[in-house]
C-alpha cells in the first residue's frame, strides 16, 4: 500500500514537473531584418539577443523560447507571421516590428488572442488614443513625443520659420504633428516623401527655394542616410538641421560620417545617460558587438525583454493568467536603461526627453553626446482619448 | 516658382534618369536577347557599391575604386553566368525568376557575412564634395554634375557600340530575332556572355556612383530594381535607345511629381486632403506613366522586336 502511495506520488510529481518542462514560455518576435527598416531591425535583434543572453534564455527564471522571424518590413507579411505565431506556436508575448504601419497591422489579431504586445519601437498615436488596448504596451515612447521635444528645442534656438520633411506613412504624420504641437514659429513647407526613397534632390531644391531658418526631418534608417548626404552635397549645410533621435542615431552616423557633426536630435535615451542599468547595458553591448555604440533601438529592445522578465517573475511564471501579467507589466518594475518611468492610463510611458548632439568621443569616433533634459516626466497628447 | 527652381529640378530629373539608365541598359539587353529575366541585376549593383566604397576608403582614389568595382563585378558576373544563368535561359520565366531571386538572397547574405549588417560609409570624393555655383543663385552639387557627365558618356558609348560596331550589329540581330540570327551563323551564346558582363559593369558603375549619395546597404539593389524594370518596360524590352528615353522620362516624371504635384494640389484642394493626396500621387507617377505608355504602345516606346 505504501509502495503504491509512493509510486502515485512520484508519478504525480513527475507529471507536474513534466508539465512545467514541456511548457516553456513562447515569445514571438517579428523582425525587420530586410526591407526599408533593415538597419533598425538588425539593431533591434542585437538588443534583444543581448538581453536574452544576460537572462540565460529565461524569463523570470522560466525557460523561454524566442521565435525570431524576418518579415521584410511588409505589414501584410507581418500579419501572416503573427497569425502563424498565434495559431501554431501559441505565443505568450509579442514584440519586434520597427514601423508603425506594421504595428497597426498586427495589433487586432494579437489583442483578440489576448497576447500582450510590447512595442520595442513604434508608438503610433492610434494605440495611444482611440484604439488603445490593455494588451498593448508602448514600452519605448509615443511617436509624437520625440518631436514635441524637438519643437521645444527649435523654439529655444529661435528658429522663426522651418521646413518639415517625413516619409508618407503613419509614423511620419505622427512625428510632424508632434513637432507642430510645441513649435511656435511658422512652417514654410511640410514635405512627405515615399517610404524607402533613394533620391532627395527634388525635396532639397524645394528647401533651397523656401530658404528656412532650419529644417526638421524625420527620416529613419537608409532614408536619413541618403537625405543627409545629399543635403550637405547640395550646399545646404548652412541651414541647420534638427531631428528626432531616429534620424541621427548611431546607424545613420556610422554610414554618413562627418556631415552629421553638430546635428542636434532628441530622444528618451542616450548611451551616456548616467543610469546604472544603462552603464551596464552599454558596456555589455559594446563588448558583445565589436565596440560599436548601441542605438536607441537596441536599448528599447533590451528594455522590452527586461520588462517581460520582471512581469513573468512577478506572476511566478503563470503567464496563462493574462490579467495578472497585464497588471505586472503595468508596474514597469524593472531596471530600465532610461531610468525609472511609469505608464500613463493608455500604457505609454511618462518619461524624460533629452537633447543630444553628434560629436567626436575621446577616441575620435563620431557619436551622440547628451546635452540637456528638454522635457521632464512628459506624457503624450493622446492619453485623454483613451478609454480602457 | 522661379526659373532657378525649374532648372534645378530638371537637372535632378536628368541625373536620376541617367543613373536608372545605367542599370536598365544591361537589364534590357539581357532580357531582350536571351529572353532571360535577371532579378539578380540589382545584386550586381549592390556589390559594385560595396566594392567601390571599400576600395575608396582603403586607397583614397575614387576613380580607381570605380574601375576596381567594375572589374570585380564583371568577374563575379562571369562566374554567375557560367554557373547559373547559362543553364536557365532556355527555361521559362518562372524558373528564371526563382533562380535569380535565389541569387539575390544568397548575395544579400554573403554581403552581410563580409561587410556586416550595418550600412557602409561611402564618402564623396573630396574634389567633388562641395557645390558648384552653376548660376548666380544656383549652387549645384559637383558630384551630381559628375554623375550627369558619366551617364551621358556611357549613353554615347553604348550608342556607338550598338550602332557602329560589329559586335553591336550582332547584339541588335540577336535582340530582334534570335532564332534567325542563329541560323545566319551568329554565336548568340558568346554575344550573350559579352552582354551579361557589360550589363554587370554598368550596374557596378551605377552602384559605385550612387554610393556617395545614397545608403550603401543590404537590399539597396532591390529598391532600385523596380524603377529599372519600369524603365525597360516603358522603353521596349531589348532596346538601348528605348531604355535611354524611358529612363530620362521616368527620372523627370518622378522628380516633377515630387516637386510640383504637392504644391499644385495645395493650391486647389483643402490642405488636409492635399497633404494626403500629393505624396501618394507623386509616388505612383512613374507607374501611371508606364500604364499610359502600355495602353498607347503595348510593346513599349521603341520595341526591339519589330
Amino acid at each position: 500500500m505504501l509502495k503504491l502511495k509512493t509510486a502515485t506520488l512520484t508519478l504525480a510529481l513527475c507529471s507536474a514537473l513534466n508539465v512545467h518542462a514541456a511548457d516553456p514560455i513562447k515569445v514571438g518576435v517579428a523582425l525587420d531584418i530586410s526591407g526599408p527598416f533593415a538597419t533598425i531591425g538588425a539593431e533591434t535583434r542585437d538588443g534583444l539577443n543581448l538581453a536574452i543572453e544576460r537572462l540565460n534564455g529565461q524569463l523570470g527564471g522560466v525557460p523561454t523560447e524566442f521565435l525570431q522571424t524576418d518579415f521584410a518590413g511588409n505589414p501584410e507579411q507581418a500579419n501572416q507571421l503573427v497569425n502563424r505565431y498565434l495559431q501554431r506556436d501559441k505565443i505568450d508575448f509579442f514584440t519586434g516590428p520597427v514601423a508603425s504601419n506594421s504595428a497597426l497591422a498586427v495589433g487586432p489579431a494579437l489583442f483578440a488572442a489576448q497576447v500582450p504586445f510590447l512595442s520595442s519601437n513604434p508608438g503610433p498615436s492610434q494605440y495611444a488614443g482611440k484604439q488603445c488596448n490593455p494588451y498593448f504596451f508602448g514600452v519605448s515612447y509615443q511617436n509624437d513625443t520625440y518631436d514635441e521635444a524637438a519643437g521645444k528645442v527649435a523654439n529655444e534656438k529661435g528658429y522663426k520659420n522651418m521646413v518639415l520633411i517625413a516619409p508618407n506613412y503613419p509614423a511620419g504624420k505622427d512625428h510632424l504633428n508632434g513637432f507642430k504641437r510645441l513649435y511656435k514659429g511658422a512652417i514654410k513647407d511640410e514635405i512627405y516623401t515615399k517610404v524607402g526613397q533613394i533620391d532627395y534632390a527634388a525635396e532639397i531644391a524645394q528647401i533651397r527655394a523656401a530658404k528656412p531658418d532650419a529644417v526638421f526631418f524625420f527620416l529613419p534608417a537608409a532614408m536619413g542616410i541618403n537625405f543627409i548626404k545629399q543635403y550637405v552635397g547640395g550646399g545646404l549645410k548652412d541651414i541647420p538641421m534638427i531631428a528626432p533621435g531616429f534620424s541621427a542615431d548611431q546607424d545613420v552616423i556610422a554610414a554618413v560620417g562627418e556631415p552629421t557633426m553638430g546635428l542636434y536630435n532628441t530622444a528618451h535615451w542616450a548611451h551616456d545617460l548616467p543610469v546604472p542599468a544603462n552603464v551596464e547595458f552599454v558596456a555589455a553591448f559594446r563588448k558583445k558587438y565589436d565596440g560599436r555604440y548601441p542605438t536607441v533601438y537596441a536599448a528599447q529592445a533590451y528594455d522590452v525583454i527586461m520588462a517581460m522578465d520582471a512581469a513573468v517573475r512577478e506572476v511566478d511564471g503563470k503567464v496563462s493568467d493574462r490579467a495578472a501579467v497585464l497588471a505586472a507589466l503595468k508596474k514597469a518594475n524593472f531596471k530600465s536603461v532610461r531610468g525609472d518611468f511609469s505608464y500613463g492610463p493608455n500604457h505609454f510611458p511618462i518619461q524624460n526627453y533629452y537633447l543630444r548632439v553628434v560629436e567626436k568621443d575621446a577616441n575620435g569616433q563620431l557619436t551622440n553626446k547628451l546635452v540637456s533634459t528638454v522635457l521632464e516626466k512628459h506624457q503624450d497628447a493622446y492619453v485623454g482619448e483613451c478609454q480602457m | 516658382m522661379d526659373a532657378i527652381f525649374l532648372i534645378e529640378q530638371l537637372l535632378n530629373g536628368l541625373g536620376y534618369g541617367l543613373m536608372l539608365f545605367l542599370l536598365a541598359a544591361g537589364l534590357t539587353l539581357v532580357f531582350g536577347i536571351m529572353d532571360t529575366m535577371n532579378l539578380a541585376h540589382g545584386s550586381l549593383y549592390m556589390v559594385g557599391a560595396y566594392i567601390a566604397a571599400q576600395v575608396h576608403e582603403r586607397s583614397g582614389s575614387f576613380v580607381g575604386a570605380v574601375f576596381m568595382a567594375m572589374a570585380a563585378t564583371v568577374v563575379i558576373a562571369f562566374v554567375l553566368e557560367m554557373l547559373v544563368v547559362r543553364r536557365i535561359y532556355s527555361r521559362g520565366h518562372l524558373a528564371q525568376v526563382i533562380a535569380t531571386f535565389g541569387i539575390i538572397l544568397i548575395a544579400d547574405d554573403l554581403v552581410k557575412a563580409i561587410w556586416g549588417p550595418a550600412p557602409m560609409l561611402a564618402s564623396t570624393p573630396a574634389a567633388l564634395a562641395g557645390p558648384v555655383q552653376l548660376l548666380a543663385e544656383l549652387p549645384y552639387p559637383a558630384y551630381r554634375l559628375a554623375m550627369l557627365a558619366v551617364g551621358l558618356l556611357v549613353a554615347l558609348g553604348l550608342y556607338l557600340l550598338v550602332n557602329h560596331t560589329r559586335i553591336g550589329m550582332l547584339v541588335r540581330a540577336g535582340a530582334s530575332n534570335r532564332a534567325m540570327a542563329e541560323c545566319m551563323g551568329v554565336r548568340v551564346d558568346g554575344v550573350f556572355s559579352f552582354i551579361f558582363a557589360l550589363g554587370a559593369a554598368l550596374a557596378a558603375l551605377a552602384g559605385a556612383m550612387m554610393g556617395p549619395i545614397s545608403a550603401v546597404q543590404i537590399g539597396m539593389g532591390e529598391a532600385i530594381l523596380i524603377p529599372a524594370l519600369v524603365v525597360i518596360v516603358i522603353g521596349g524590352i531589348g532596346s538601348i535607345r528605348g531604355a535611354f528615353v524611358a529612363a530620362l522620362l521616368v527620372g523627370l516624371v518622378d522628380t516633377a511629381g515630387r516637386a510640383f504635384l504637392p504644391p499644385a494640389l495645395r493650391a486647389v484642394l483643402p490642405p488636409a486632403l492635399a497633404a494626403d493626396l500629393g505624396p501618394a500621387l507623386a509616388g505612383i507617377a512613374m507607374y501611371v506613366l508606364m500604364a499610359a505608355v502600355l495602353i498607347l504602345k503595348p510593346a513599349g516606346l521603341f520595341p526591339a522586336r519589330a
